[in-house]
Order: structure tokens, then sequence, then C-alpha cells
């Protein structure tokens, strides 16, 4: 019998500051046993609770994709117990790891549509392990245009800034990034991601999916833009956040309704929030 | 209608048990100061059957309040340091003498929750296949037992191995499942094929006497929106004080905590019961509660057992109607009454004329 309260070992391969604030750091886990690279078989959406002995549990969104093999990668916000433990360890500590958990983005149903990203802030990890799954040269042709909308404070505050770079310059992917306030050098949108989104998003239609993450307040404004372009709310699909802790449906905290977000979730279409109790 | 039965003189009860202890821990009600709990039975000692009830259900004998559940080192010196483990529990083979019919029952509802198709939780899981259930039929119901219209039932076998009945000078075992035949065969006792015509009568007389009971028939078709919106919350959790007996008493909550606990250079990980009565509970770090008033986390508890359990599963109500919560809350919340208000709602009825 599987006992999914012990996490894999993983060694911190690597750690990088994130933003300017240093408020976020990307952690990079290699497993330290032969084998549980292949049992810890994700799918870009999914999350893991990353486990500290002494400390505690905390669940985190994949950042890393399924296409990129030898390790996993994590991008964790300071803010509570477990990630400020975890800002102050150094690579080489040991660790575990508790996954994949939940479910993930849809990938069967969107296989040969397009699909519209739009992300804000710090909710762009498990949307970039999408992107990067998408571009694989492997994934790209099963799907059809590819948008991202992506906005944060300032450049400093956009994540993976090196690859949002590298994406703008492919004609594969349409990038649409944007920051709050006008800043030097900055040659890309300037304003909030809900008015950019109604400015560069495509049209929503059957064949068009969006994927939306961001703090509540871009969501909050996100969605009236994308029900005026035309996106019904089966073609919206997000990823919410609960406080967790077994991350697999026993402990019974993250329930939205009947729904757990731990293992029912965290992707929804906004159709199916609109049918539980918004206990998020 | 003839079944397996054992029949056990009371007087060879106390020497029936000794031998049992040779193969079987044993666990049943025992007396503490004014209430009753179920305990370890000591060499000689004998589960007390003049119980009503345990004041808290019995589920803490498969679901421990606390549990250590993984252990580490944090000694930089070891090898495997800060590597978790899982800490084995003890499995042997144990029986639990005279839980309640109620009681067995809620654990074949837990059971939907720890033993999943995706995941189980195998400490949950080794220690119920560890547990033979040796019920004790009900012929003095408690005045707030409403088992009989909570799927449930004074002498109902669901979740039993055996179900003993008090026959006088004599308990009169029926054997339920093969973990049943294996407990008498390790006591030394010869079944035999008997007649079910006396239990039929006992049954019937236990049942007659439960009269309090709730109605749950519409609750499948509420909707859970509705439910949720419904106006009487605010008065049905304006007394409560969050205080969590009521989930803790519980034969069917479930929900628990996981704490690191550190004592000089290792640590284990616990299981806790935990209360969706607490703010605790969904407590996000950013400072937002998704449950943060009572009124919310009253209408977690009731919405879980009696709706959402219902529909996510399909298996009736989250609740066997034991009276624990009604007996014990401290200011007199009663399930039934907001089992009434669920089940009778009417959401139209309500809405106004600007809403319509």
């Amino acid at each position: 019998m599987q006992n999914p309260y012990v996490p894999y070992p993983v060694r911190i391969d690597d750690i990088e500051i994130a933003t300017e604030d240093k408020s976020l750091k990307t952690f990079k886990f290699i497993f330290l046993n032969d084998g549980d690279e292949e049992k810890f078989s994700y799918q870009a959406g999914q999350f893991a609770e990353l486990s500290v002995a002494g400390i505690g549990e905390i669940p985190i969104g994949i950042a890393s994709s399924p296409v990129e093999k030898g390790f996993v990668k994590f991008t964790v916000f300071k803010a509570g117990v477990v990630t400020s433990h975890l800002h102050n360890m150094k690579v080489g500590d040991i660790m575990g790891l508790r996954g994949p958990l939940g479910n993930w983005y849809p990938w069967d149903l969107l296989e040969g549509k397009n699909i519209l990203i739009v992300g804000g802030g710090f909710a762009f990890t498990t949307l970039r392990s999408s992107i990067v799954t998408m571009l694989h040269p492997d994934n790209r042709p099963k799907f059809g245009n590819i948008d991202v909308v992506y906005g944060a404070r300032t450049p400093g505050m956009l994540l993976y800034k090196d690859e949002l770079i590298e994406w703008e310059k492919r004609d594969d992917i349409n990038m649409h990034l944007t920051i709050d306030a006008p800043a030097e050098g900055w040659q890309y949108n300037v304003g909030f991601t809900p008015p950019v989104t109604e400015q560069k998003a495509p049209q929503g239609d059957d064949d068009t999916y969006a994927i939306v993450c961001g703090p509540p307040v871009m969501i909050k404004f996100t969605l009236p833009v994308l029900e005026k372009l035309g996106y019904s709310h089966d073609h919206i699909i997000m990823s919410l956040e609960n406080r967790m802790k077994c991350g697999f449906g026993m402990c019974g905290r993250c329930g939205i309704g009947k729904e757990l977000v731990c293992k029912d979730g965290p992707v929804f279409t906004l159709d199916q929030i609109n049918q539980t109790p918004r206990e998020y | 209608m003839i079944m397996k039965f054992v029949k056990i003189d009371k007087k060879q009860w106390a020497k029936g048990l000794d031998t049992l202890r040779k193969s079987f821990r044993l666990l049943g009600p025992v007396k503490e100061d004014t209430y009753y709990s179920f305990k370890e039975l000591k060499q000689g000692e004998q589960p007390d059957f003049s119980f009503p009830n345990s004041r808290l259900s019995p589920k803490a004998l498969l679901f421990p309040q606390s549990e250590a559940i993984v252990e580490y080192s944090l000694d930089l010196h070891e090898e495997d340091h800060h590597v978790m483990k899982a800490i084995e529990t003890d499995t042997s083979p144990r029986a639990v003498l005279g839980i309640r019919p109620c009681d067995a029952k809620a654990v074949t509802l837990v059971n939907l929750n720890f033993d999943t198709p995706e995941y189980k939780d195998p400490y949950w899981v080794k220690a119920l296949a560890a547990t033979t259930f040796i019920g004790l039929a009900c012929d003095k119901p408690k005045s707030t037992c409403f088992c009989t219209s909570a799927g449930c039932g004074p002498y109902h076998e669901e979740g039993l191995d055996v179900l003993l009945v008090d026959d006088g000078q004599a308990y009169s075992a029926k054997i339920l499942t093969e973990k049943g035949v294996a407990f008498f065969k390790a006591a030394g006792l010869e079944t035999v094929d008997e007649d079910t015509t006396l239990l039929d009568r006992k049954k019937e007389a236990a049942e007659a006497k439960i009269t309090s009971t709730i109605v749950t028939g519409d609750l499948k078709n509420q909707n859970i929106l509705d439910l949720h919106g419904a106006p009487f919350w605010e008065e049905v959790s304006f007394a409560c004080l969050n205080c969590g007996t009521c989930t803790y008493t519980c034969p069917t909550c479930w929900c628990f905590d996981l704490q690191d606990e550190v004592h000089g250079k290792s640590g284990k990980r616990f299981k806790n019961w935990d209360s969706c009565m607490f703010p605790l509970f969904t407590l996000h770090t950013t400072g937002h509660n998704p449950r943060g008033t009572k009124l919310q986390r009253v209408r977690q508890r009731f919405m879980h057992k009696l709706k959402y359990f219902l529909d996510k599963y399909d298996q009736g109500i989250m609740c066997v109607g034991c009276g624990r919560c009604v007996n014990q809350c401290p200011v007199n919340i009663d399930i039934r009454r907001v089992c009434a208000l669920m089940n009778d709602y009417k959401a139209d009825e309500l809405a106004c004329a600007v809403q319509k």
C-alpha cells in the first residue's frame, strides 16, 4: 500500500531569486532515490506538498514542465512558517516532496484548440509549466494559436523574465506582457492585466479556451472582460487555492461544497465554480 | 429464518474473554468518573455492558485523536537526516466488544473518506483490517437517539462482525462475517443454527422505543446553493461557541490536521483531530479566511453531514443518529432541528418580489 503521507526525499539543487523584491525564490529539487522521479510523474497544473522535516508542509504549484527531465521546480512566495523557513534553506539541504497532487489543466480537451493564458503577479508558476509543455516540439502541433497575457507591478516582478523575452521572439506564441506603470527600458504593454486582455486577447469561440491564474482582484476584473470577448463559462479554466494539509482529499478543510480543492481541483471551469459555494 | 448463532452463558463470559486474550487485544466500554469510554481491557477486566453509550465515539480506536505517522532525524551526523519515514503502527488483531450499532455503521461512513480508489490512509486501513467488531444491540435507547430515521437502528448490522443480543442469562451472538467466525473459533465456542424469531421480536421492540426522528427524504433534491444561501443559518448559528465538542464527539467526523513535533534532534509528524468549527481550520497565510465567521463554520458542519456527503457518495447522510452532539452541545444546537430546516426549505417561497 502506497503511503501518501510519506514524502519522496529530495535535495535542493539550486535556489534562484525570482523577483526584484526577493519575496519569491525558485527552488530546483533532485530526487535522492532512483525511480522516484518516474513515480512523481505529473501534468502541468498539478501541485505538490513541499515537506520540511520538523517544520511542516506547504502546497505549491509545480513550475517545471513534464518535458523537463531530471528535476522539478517550484517558485515559492515567502509568506508563512514553512515558506519563510524554505527561503532560509541552502543548496544541498534535504527535504521532501509529496505528490503530484490534484488535477491538471484539461490537456485532452485542449488538444486542437486555441489557448489564451492570462496570468498576474506570482500566479504564473503552473502557467509557465503549461507554456513550456505546449511549446515543446512534440506538443506544439497539437494546439492552435497560443496567446499569453501576463502582468506584474514592475518589470522586475515578472517571473521567469528570461524565458518571457525568449518567447516574445518566437512566432508560434503571442506574448502580451504588461506592467502597471511605465518604466525605463520597457518596450511592451503598460496597464493592468484586464484592460490589456481586452485589447490583445483573441475573441472567444467554441475552439478557444482561456486559462486564468492571478490575484483575486485581477480575476475579478478579468472575468467580465472574457465574457465580453465571448468566452463561455465552460471555456474559462481557473486554478483555486485553499488552506490544505493532506493534499489528497482526506483532511477535510479545503472543501468548496462537495468538491475538494486539493483532489477534485485545483483546476475548475468557471461554470463548475459557479455551482459551488464560493468558500475559497 | 435460520442463522448461525453462538450462545454465551453470562457466567462463562469472563472465562471466554481470557481465552480470547491469547489471540486478540480486547477493547470495550469502561466507566470513568461519570461517563464511559472505550479502552483497552486489562487482564481480568470486563467490559461494562450496562453503558448507554460512550461519551466520545469509539472512532479513536481506528483514528486516534493524535497519531504519529512519520518520523525523522535532524542530526546532520546521521546518514539519512531529514529523510521522512513512515511509522509502523500496531496492526495486531484486536476486538472491540460492545460497540453500539450506530458507531459501527459510522465506521463504514468514515471508511469512504480514508479508503478510496485513488488514495488509502494506511494507518486507518490497517487498523480497520485488524479489528473485529463485536456489536451490542441497544434495548434501552436514550431520548436523543434517532438512529432509526438516520439509516441505522438499534440492531443494525452494517460494520459489525458479530451482533450480541442480551437475552437475560445469556448473550445470543449473531455471526455476520468471516471475522466473526474466527472470533468465536478463537474463543473456543461452537456455532449453532438457530431461529431468528427471538432476535426479530427484540429488534422490533427496541426500534419501537426510538421515538425521536428526523426527515431526510427531500435533502437530495435540494439545491446546494439554495441551502447554502438559506436565511436560517443566522439563527441556527447564533448561540454557537465554536467549541468543537460536536465534531470531537461525533462518530462520523474525520477532519484532521498534520503537525510536526521536534524533541532534540529527532521529530515526528502527527495526524491530529481537527474541527471545522475552528477559524484556523481554513485560515489562509494571507489572512483571508473562506469560513471566517461562525455562521460559515456552523453551516459547513451541517451542510457536510446532511447535503455534501449525501450528494457526493449517495450513501445516505453522514449521521447515524447517536445523539451525542445533541446531548453534549453546551448551547443546545440540535441537528434534528437543523435537518428539518434543511429538508423542508423552500427557496422560492422566500424570494421577495424584487429578487424574482
